[in-house]
This record gives C-alpha cells, structure tokens and sequence, in this order.
C-alpha cells in the first residue's frame, strides 16, 4: 500500500505497529523467562517476571490510548480501520499472554517449595512450542503473512494435545500418592497457563487474518483439549490413553 | 442474518438502473459506460476526487444536462423500468419525479411560504388553497422546519440561516411529491449541527424516497448512505453496500482514496 497524502499519518500507523512488536516481545521473554525460572526452581527470578507484568500492563493501556486518539483525530478507513482495530485486539491479547506468563512465575516459587515431580520436563518442551508460536505469529503481523498466521493457528492443536497426555499423566500420579496433590496442581495450572497463551496465539493469528482480509476467519477452531470432559478411571492407568475425542 | 435488521433486498427490483452511460462535454468524454444500479428507499452515497463525474452522473438522472450546451448522453437510464432519455418523455414532468437538491442553499426571493407552494403550483398539484397550505405544512414538517417557521410563513426565505435555507430546499422539492431526491454536496455550506440535521433528515426521507447523494465528506458518506459508488477519472470503479466499502474495499484505488493515500 503506497503512502498517505499526510505523513504524519503514515507515522502514527508505523508507530502502533512497532508498540505492538514491542509489547509482544516483551511478553514472548517474559514466558521465556518464566519457564526459565520453573526449570531452574529459582523463585528471585521467577519473583521479578510477576513485576515486570505492570510494564506490559502499561504498554497495552498506551497502545490503547494511542489507537483512540488514531480513531478520533485521523478517523480511518479500510486497512488504515482495521489497522488500528487490529492493535487494540492484539494488545488485549498479549497482555493475556503476559499475565499468564506472570501467573506460571507465581506458580513456580510455590514449586520451588516441594521436591521436584517426574512430569516436570513436559513444561519447557510445551513452553517451547507455544513461545515459537508467539515468534510466528508476531512475523506474520510484521510481513502481513496470512499463510503464515492459518499455520500459527493449525500449531495450537499440538500444544493442546501435550497438554491433555500431561493432564492424564498427573493423574496418575496424584492418584498413586496423595502427597503429589498439591505439586501435581501447581505444575497442572503451569500448563495450562501455557496451554492458554496458544489459544490467545491463535487469537492473534485470527485477528491477522482480519487486518489483512477484511473478513472473519471462517476456520472451525482446533480445540483437542479434551481434558475438561476427562474422568478419573483407575481402570485407564497404564494403558495408553486415546486421543481425538470430540475432535 | 442475526444483528443485521436488513431484509433480504436481492429480489428487489431498483428504483433507478444505469446502463453503460456515456456523458460527452464537446470532444471531452466525461462518464465511461457507468453501468449503476439504485435501490428503492436507499440513499446511495456517490465518492470520488474533484472532477471524477459524480456531479455529471447526478444532473443524468433528472436530464438536467440537457440544458448543459453540448452536452451529450449516451446508454440508458430507466427509473421504474421506463427509459428517461425517451424523447417522448417530457423532462419537466421528470424533474418533479426526481427532485434536486444542490450544494449552496437557493431559495427563491420570495416568502417561506411561496417557495414551497411555486412547485406544487406550475404541476397543478393543489386542489385548491386550503390543499396548497396541508401541502406546505407538510412538506415543511418533513423536511424539519415547520415548528421553525410556521409563525413567519410570510417571511422572505433568504432570510433564514444556511442551514433552514437547505432545509427549506429540501421542503421545496418534497413539496412536489417527487419519487427520487438528487442531492449534489447538500452539507458543503453547513456547520456541524446544520449537518447533523440534514443527515438526520436524510435518514427520514429514505422512508419514503430514493436519495442520491455526492459528497466529498467520506464520514458523511458512511453515515447516511446504505451503499456506496466511487468513481475515478469518469469511471464506476466500485459500489457496495457502505459497511463493505468502508471497511474492506475491493479496488485498490478505492482504497487510495479513502484512507487519503491518492496522489
Ligand atoms: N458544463 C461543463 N462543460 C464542460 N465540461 C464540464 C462541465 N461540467 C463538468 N465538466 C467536466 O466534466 C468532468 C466531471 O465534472 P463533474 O462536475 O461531474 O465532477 P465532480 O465529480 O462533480 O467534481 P466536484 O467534486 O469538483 O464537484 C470534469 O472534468 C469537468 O471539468
Ligand atoms: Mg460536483
């Protein structure tokens, strides 16, 4: 798209796009970091990323006011509207992102206080796909890449399916030993945090779909996460569970 | 369609149908083959730069080019079916049916009251005097200024402000009952809250008219039209329904001037 006739305009779009690549940076090492902390039980660190949460509070009620002020001073049309939509929802979306991030910091300094659990390992690898998931998808808003958001988007089932064999493992394990309960919670919560930042990934990814086509995103959403309809049956330990479900 | 209150329209048949329309001034082609279609009880907003022919098309729908020296109409223009550039259709007739409202506020040098009643007058539409003033007191109701002036009918109309002096246009040509009200940049002469009443009004007279307007305002465009035209350089780039245009335009040069990217 060539240049407005007002190039002051042009910098305030240009403006809003990097406050966006800003914050959603932000939020990609704060998840980075909280995982950091969770793997290496250090609760100083994983203390300072539940701080850090009011910075990326701040750059969402900044982008916020921004794209108000871009809506009543330039009023605009088309992609330059959607542009602008498109930040506030992006920015509402990252800062779920972040806070969650904050809360699996929260949790870890709680774990940090009992021995460590088998299934532990599952968080980093996880993290791992949801923060390369942010990367994309962050790229996809820079290039304007819709191909490249629909396979952010398609990503999310992966992570929703290492979530649910996560969830049944846990239950084994709680069931074996009541003491692994409260451990077993934290470690649950953690990823599901995690789990929780993919769909607001996903979100983002629609929202790119949005700004570039101008029209909804039409997809069935990829939803494996079967684990809110699963029941606790002794007699499933050991065997291997079956995927799919409602899906 | 849930939240969209708007009744399924495809079978309807429009009020006005362009077809591949040519306007020449002299040598100068001023309209390419605009092919447009104008539903009943809509009011179609007409965009575009300075020049591109929206004026033009406008002045083809009640013939007021043919008082345009060389000024030359080509295609075809039927309003209800029936083609307007018959030679055996009598414009005058025609303009009554398709009123016109312009950008600078023109009321003739006469009282309120005479600048609604001439029309309705030279078409012999007044049964007699008491039906000439239900006409007055209607045409100025609708048009909203009847609690405004009902106590100084007798008052020249050059004397009211810009924005009574537009409404009291509009009055006149709904005075004449017409089906179709043209309106060329109605709001250009008008501060906010004039604007605001006209648009208002606009929105009122849909009920019961087809309303074309051209305006150089793209907030007003969206504000009071249901669809939307854009021409360039004397072609129909685009139409649609307003939302569609003004959130996600087909045409990239719709697009450029929209959002203020045309050079
Ligand atoms: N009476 C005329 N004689 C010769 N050329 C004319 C006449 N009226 C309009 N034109 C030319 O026809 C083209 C279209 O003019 P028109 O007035 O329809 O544009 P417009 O879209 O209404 O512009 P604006 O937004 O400035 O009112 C222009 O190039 C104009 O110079
Ligand atoms: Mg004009």
């Amino acid at each position: 798209m060539s240049e407005h006739i007002v190039t002051s305009y042009d910098a305030e779009l240009s403006r809003l796009n990097r406050m966006i690549l800003e914050m959603g940076g932000r939020a990609e090492s704060q998840l980075a970091a909280a995982v950091n902390a969770f793997s290496r039980r250090d609760a100083t660190l994983a203390a300072t990323i539940v701080r850090q949460d009011d910075y990326i509070d701040a750059l969402e009620a900044e982008i916020d006011d921004f794209a108000v002020r871009l809506l009543a001073l330039r009023q605009p049309f088309a992609i330059d509207l959607r542009m602008v939509i498109a930040a506030i929802r992006i920015a509402s979306d990252i800062e779920r992102i972040a806070d969650y991030a904050a809360n699996v910091a929260k949790r870890t300094i709680a774990l940090t206080k009992s021995p460590p659990i088998g299934p532990e390992k599952v968080v980093p690898r996880i993290s791992g796909m949801v923060e390369a998931m942010i990367r994309d998808v962050l790229d996809a808003f820079v290039e304007r890449d819709v191909e490249k958001a629909h396979a952010v988007w398609r990503r999310d089932s992966e992570v929703d399916d290492v979530y649910t064999s996560l969830f049944r493992e846990l239950l084994t394990y709680m069931m074996e030993d009541p003491r692994n309960i409260g451990p077993c919670t934290h470690l649950l919560f953690i990823a599901k945090n995690i789990e929780r930042i993919g769909d607001h990934t996903t979100n983002i990814a629609e929202t790119i779909h949005y700004l570039v086509r101008g029209e909804r995103m039409v997809e069935e959403r990829p939803k494996s996460d079967t684990s809110s309809f699963e029941v606790v049956a002794p007699a499933s330990q050991g065997s291997a569970p079956e995927q799919g479900g409602e899906s | 369609m849930p939240f969209n209150g708007r009744a399924d329209r495809t079978n309807e048949i429009p009020k006005i149908v362009a077809d591949h329309v040519d306007v020449f001034y002299g040598e100068k082609q001023a309209l390419f083959g605009v092919d447009l279609e104008i539903n009943r009880n809509e009011v179609t907003a007409l965009i575009g730069p300075s020049g591109c022919g929206k004026s033009t098309f406008l002045r083809c729908l009640n013939r007021m080019n043919d008082v345009i020296p060389n000024c030359r109409v080509g295609g075809s223009i039927r309003i209800d079916g029936e083609e307007i550039y018959d030679p055996k259709v009598d414009p005058v007739i025609l303009r009554q049916k398709v009123g016109m409202v312009f950008q600078k506020p023109n009321p003739f040098p006469k009282s309120i009251y005479d600048n609604i009643a001439y029309g309705p007058k030279i078409h012999g539409l007044a049964r007699d005097r008491t039906n000439l003033d239900e006409i007055v007191e209607t045409s100025l109701t609708r048009a909203g200024l009847w609690k405004e002036v009902k106590d100084r009918l007798a008052a020249p109309g050059t004397g009211l402000s810009g924005g009574q002096q537009q409404r009291l246009c509009i009055a006149r040509a709904i005075a004449v009952d017409p089906e179709v009200i043209l309106m060329d940049e109605p709001c250009s002469a008008l501060d906010p809250i004039a604007t605001a009443r006209i648009e208002e009004l606009i929105d009122e007279l849909r009920e019961n008219y087809t309303i074309v307007i051209v305006t150089h305002s793209m907030q007003q465009a969206a504000r009071v039209s249901q669809r939307t035209a854009f021409f360039h350089l004397g072609v129909l780039v685009e139409v649609g329904d307003t939302e569609k245009i003004f959130t996600n335009p087909a045409d990239d040069r719709t697009q450029g001037y929209i959002t203020g990217r045309f050079g």
